[in-house]
């Protein structure tokens, strides 16, 4: 086999080479930080997904070293392969940075925004999106959309209202199960996830849209209202399954498991799929044989928890200096100076 | 009266049938293709003659086939896109009712060319009587050896099937059209991979408009060079109007591109002038997706010179002050029409049609008609003028497919040129209700200013 | 029981003839539209469910097509299907005038069905025939340049083809 041909491309300033036949979102990715677009669609692990959402459009300011001009439009970095010489603009482009917003605004304008009640928040894509990228406030004056409730079963909770149409879930039964039951029924605005007639999906890896759903459209029902995912340690355990890897993640409140997921890699895509028995029916902590705690990415909530390296309160031993490169702390103001406002005057 | 390549003989009495229309010179193109030519000359041929895409878009189409990948042992298919539903535009209708066999002789040249030994017709679901008259004329040419095995003894085969849809504009696009044909959910490929190298069930496609492939006879007939010789600059040939609203005469009119929009609308020959004697206020002349057009900037352009009926005038100005050739639906509105009334119509119709595959479109389409809506309902604020305009920004360029912009552009241009009569229906919410704001000076000439 | 008759087996298998080999789920708009022909005019989910076994693809694909068509119809429809274009074109020569007549004559709105069951008013997009607006398709054909004399004159008709058939 000849040597994989390796094309150079720049993302925002930083060049890297990647083989022949990457996209520009993946080329991203492998630079990392603020230069990976956010994928709301995309999942490297299901063939045929992405180019939906429109979250992760970029700039091609340069098409490549051969024909160097730009991209008329912004393209969906996930669907588009680099080419050799190719520049890129992510977040240095201000083409980019609006469109972005205004993705976030249309995926958020029907969107029911409860979170308060919804078993995703604090791990929800869509969160993360808004706040990244996203602006405050809504200039959206009208109802927003609600679809006819359907009962996917005992394990699956379907709220149709919160669905960003991503197709993940659809491209997960179609390649993990052998018959699909649910799929996208209607169109335009009133395009929804359903099974037409009421059937529950009861294929043994089908709990798996729960994992690739960015939202909160598709959680655990046997989870529903339990606890908030902050609360809880995730803890990665094992176990040896006929059916699957038997690679979760446990999700922990003193010994008890209140919920059981794939583990997630840094882009919150599943490492292995694991089956219904794992996930729904496997929740005595001696069913498993822990391996410790999960790496949870510091800027989630759910890090917040500081479960890592022992279980309960961590303290930091780095002072503030020392993670800001010898910074003192910048004091933004005086307190003692704003206290005078509260003199009266009048004295 | 200008040139007349497709329709000289519409009028010929039983020309829908294989007798008359032989009689009258037709299948000669496929005697000399077949006979005379080989592909690539063909390809050469319609490469000359400079046509552009008949279905909107106006890309070269030899151009288009020379681009279908030729991988050993891949069968390719030509599909012939009769899914026309751009709103306005109703000519191709009007070709397969009258001129079945045009089409089909159109088809069986360029199937040749392609080497497409399965070529199909997608044709909208609604036109189901015309799925009649076209496999009528398929079974009269297939009787006459002009179609199946061995055509005119040269060895070449093909077989043409009908395929129909059933109700979505969205198959218009070529990629939906070819999900669509795989029996599937219209909703468009994300490109790369283009057709011309993974189209229908993976093969190479080309996907062409039916007045592009019926105009690839005259071109076989006469040569490229001389059919590239009617017209003007890069608009070859002739072009099929389908005129509409409200004009004396509509109908489908076929002119050669050197006649001036005035006197299209006005001329007897053609539109033979505005209805019941009103005045005109405004033209989209490309189908509803083109950018619509105050009547001063319709019949001259911002510099002052008489816009014509082609390509490169119409969209002269560009979208600041020009329009599309488009689809070639002219859609003329009187001076008793309301401009906000007539966008939200059309904004109705691009949420209907929407795939909602991807999300700019599928959300701001909706929302775009709800703010017409209040618009024209005499709930409207004059921020919204505004914020139209930044959701329609946000829509256009951003989507998987040009249905994103189709629906973008109409609110634009209303906006753009009509944006006094929005903010006339904002602050007299209740008199926008009783009557129209009418003609304003939306004919008034246009001041040019005069430069050294 | 939903079920072809022989002829109409014989057309199913025409249509799949017309694919490549395996590709057969190509048929199913062209076979859908058969089955709301034969079947009363809409698509029951046994009706579909049959479609999905004569193609053999999953019930799921069906109804994932059926639903995305505006042809298709998913719920019971009347003998006569008053289809009406409200798009541009046609509002400008007054198909609102068209529909509101209609409504009143008939006492239904749109998407609503005449308690006789003979009549159903649906509002549609463009379909080509904006040079003879206003218009409407009723079954197979379309009846254009619509005057409120010509849409007494169709639901007249109507009446009579029913009355005749009964």
């Amino acid at each position: 086999m000849s040597e994989q041909q390796l094309f150079k491309v720049t993302i925002d300033n930083i060049t890297i080479e990647v083989p022949a036949g990457t996209t520009i979102l993946n080329a991203a990715r492998q630079i990392g930080g603020d230069v990976t677009p956010p994928a709301m669609c995309y999942y490297s692990k299901l063939e045929g997904s992405g180019g939906k959402c429109r979250t992760c459009l970029v700039e091609v300011s340069k098409g490549s070293e051969k024909d160097p001009r730009p991209m008329p439009k912004l393209i969906a970095s996930c669907r588009t392969t680099v080419m050799d010489g190719m520049e890129v603009k992510n977040i240095t482009s201000e083409k980019v940075v609006d469109a972005r917003a205004g993705v976030v605004e249309f995926l958020l304008l029907n969107h029911p925004l409860d979170c308060p009640i919804c078993d995703q928040a604090g791990e929800c894509h869509l969160q993360d999106l808004s706040y990244d990228h996203g602006k405050e406030g809504t200039r959206y004056e009208f109802e927003r959309r609600t679809f006819k409730k359907h009962d996917l079963g005992p394990y699956i909770q379907l709220h149709m209202t919160r669905c960003i149409l991503c197709y993940r879930c659809v491209y997960t039964a179609d390649q993990l199960s052998k018959e699909r039951s649910h799929g996208v029924l209607d169109r335009g605005d009133h395009a929804q996830i359903a099974t037409f007639i009421e059937k529950s999906l009861d294929n043994e890896f089908i709990g798996n849209v729960i994992d690739v759903c960015p939202v909160g459209a598709l959680t655990d029902k046997t989870f529903r209202f339990k606890n908030r995912v902050w609360f809880l340690k995730p803890m990665d355990a094992h176990r040896d399954c006929p059916t699957c890897s038997g690679k979760v993640t446990l999700w922990n409140r003193g010994d008890e498991v209140y919920r059981v997921t794939a583990r997630k890699d840094k882009w919150g895509e599943v490492e292995d799929w694991i089956c219904n028995t794992c996930r729904f029916e496997t929740k005595n902590t001696s069913d498993w044989v822990i391996e410790g705690p999960r790496e949870i990415d510091r800027h989630s909530v759910i890090a917040q928890g500081h479960y890592q390296g022992s279980v309960g309160m961590h303290k930091p031993t780095e002072t503030f200096a020392a993670v800001n490169a010898g910074r003192a702390p910048h004091l933004l103001m005086d307190i003692h100076s704003v206290s005078e406002v509260n003199k009266d005057s009048s004295l | 009266m200008s040139v007349k390549l497709l329709l000289a003989k519409a009028h010929i009495e039983g020309i829908r049938g294989f007798e008359v229309y032989r009689r009258e010179g037709g299948y000669q193109s496929v005697e000399k293709a077949l006979k005379q030519m080989n592909p690539e000359s063909i390809v050469e041929e319609v490469k000359k003659s400079g046509l552009r895409g008949r279905g909107g878009a106006g890309f070269p189409a030899g151009m288009k086939w020379s681009f279908i990948a030729k991988p050993e042992g891949v069968p390719r298919h030509l599909v012939c896109n009769a899914d026309e539903s751009e709103p306005g535009t109703f000519k191709d209708r009007y070709l397969m009712e009258f001129l079945p066999h045009l089409l089909i002789e159109g088809l069986i040249v360029s199937s040749f060319a392609l080497g497409s030994n399965d070529t199909y017709i997608y044709i909208r679901g609604e036109y189901a009587w015309i799925v009649d008259i076209l496999e009528d004329a398929i079974n009269e040419a297939k009787a006459n050896g002009f179609l199946g095995k061995n055509i005119l003894g040269t060895g070449f085969d093909c077989e043409i099937h009908v395929q129909r849809g059933a109700g979505a504009y969205i198959c218009g696009e070529e990629t939906a059209l070819i999900e669509s044909l795989e029996g599937k959910r219209g909703n468009p490929r994300i490109k790369p991979p283009f057709p011309a190298i993974q189209g229908v069930w993976q093969r190479p496609t080309v996907v062409n408009n039916v007045e592009t492939l019926a105009a690839v006879v005259p071109i076989i007939n006469m040569g490229g060079e001389e059919y590239a010789k009617i017209g003007v600059g890069k608009s070859t040939g002739t072009k099929l109007i389908s005129a509409c609203g409200n004009i004396n005469k509509p109908g489908v009119y076929e002119i050669d591109m050197t006649i001036s929009v005035e006197d299209f609308i006005y001329s007897d020959e053609y539109c033979g002038g505005i209805a019941n004697g009103k005045k005109l206020k405004a033209c989209i002349p490309g189908g509803s997706s083109v950018p619509i057009l105050p009547a001063n900037l319709l019949l001259k352009t911002a510099k002052g010179e008489t816009r014509y009926m082609n390509y490169e005038s119409l969209s002269d100005g560009g979208f600041a002050s020009g329009s599309m050739m488009g689809s070639g639906g002219f859609i003329v509105l009187d001076e008793d029409q309301c401009i906000v009334r007539n966008t939200l119509s059309l904004a109705r119709f691009y949420r209907h049609e929407s795939c909602g595959q991807c999300s700019p479109c599928r959300e701001g389409t909706g929302w775009m008609e709800k703010i017409l809506h209040n618009i024209e309902y005499g709930k409207g604020k004059i921020s919204d003028i505004d914020l139209l305009w930044d959701i329609q920004r946000k829509i256009e360029g951003n989507t998987i497919c040009p249905l994103g912009d189709a629906a973008a552009w109409p609110v634009a241009a209303a906006i753009r040129h009509f944006r006094d009569e929005f903010e006339w229906h904002v602050n007299n919410p209740l008199e926008a209700q009783e009557k129209n704001y009418g003609l304003a000076h939306y004919a008034d000439p246009i001041h040019v200013p005069v430069t050294a | 029981m939903v079920k072809f008759s022989e002829a109409q087996l014989a057309e199913v298998k025409r249509l799949v003839a017309r694919y490549p080999e395996g590709k057969q789920k190509s048929a199913l708009l062209p076979v859908l539209h058969l089955a709301q022909d034969s079947f009363g005019g809409w698509l029951s989910s046994e009706t579909m469910d049959y479609v999905a076994e004569l193609l053999q693809i999953t019930p799921i694909e069906v109804y994932e097509v059926a639903t995305f068509y505006s042809m298709y119809n998913t719920k019971p429809v009347g003998k006569y299907m008053f289809e009406v274009c409200q798009t541009g074109p046609c509002m400008l020569r007054g198909s609102d005038d068209i529909i509101a007549y209609i409504e009143k004559t008939l006492g239904i709105k749109p998407g609503e069905t005449t308690a006789d069951g003979l009549f159903t008013l649906k509002t549609v997009e463009c379909l080509g025939a904006c040079g003879y607006a206003p218009m409407m398709q009723l079954g197979k054909h379309y009846r254009e340049h619509l005057t409120k004399e010509k849409v007494d004159a169709i639901i007249d008709e109507c009446r009579k083809t029913a009355g005749v058939l009964n």
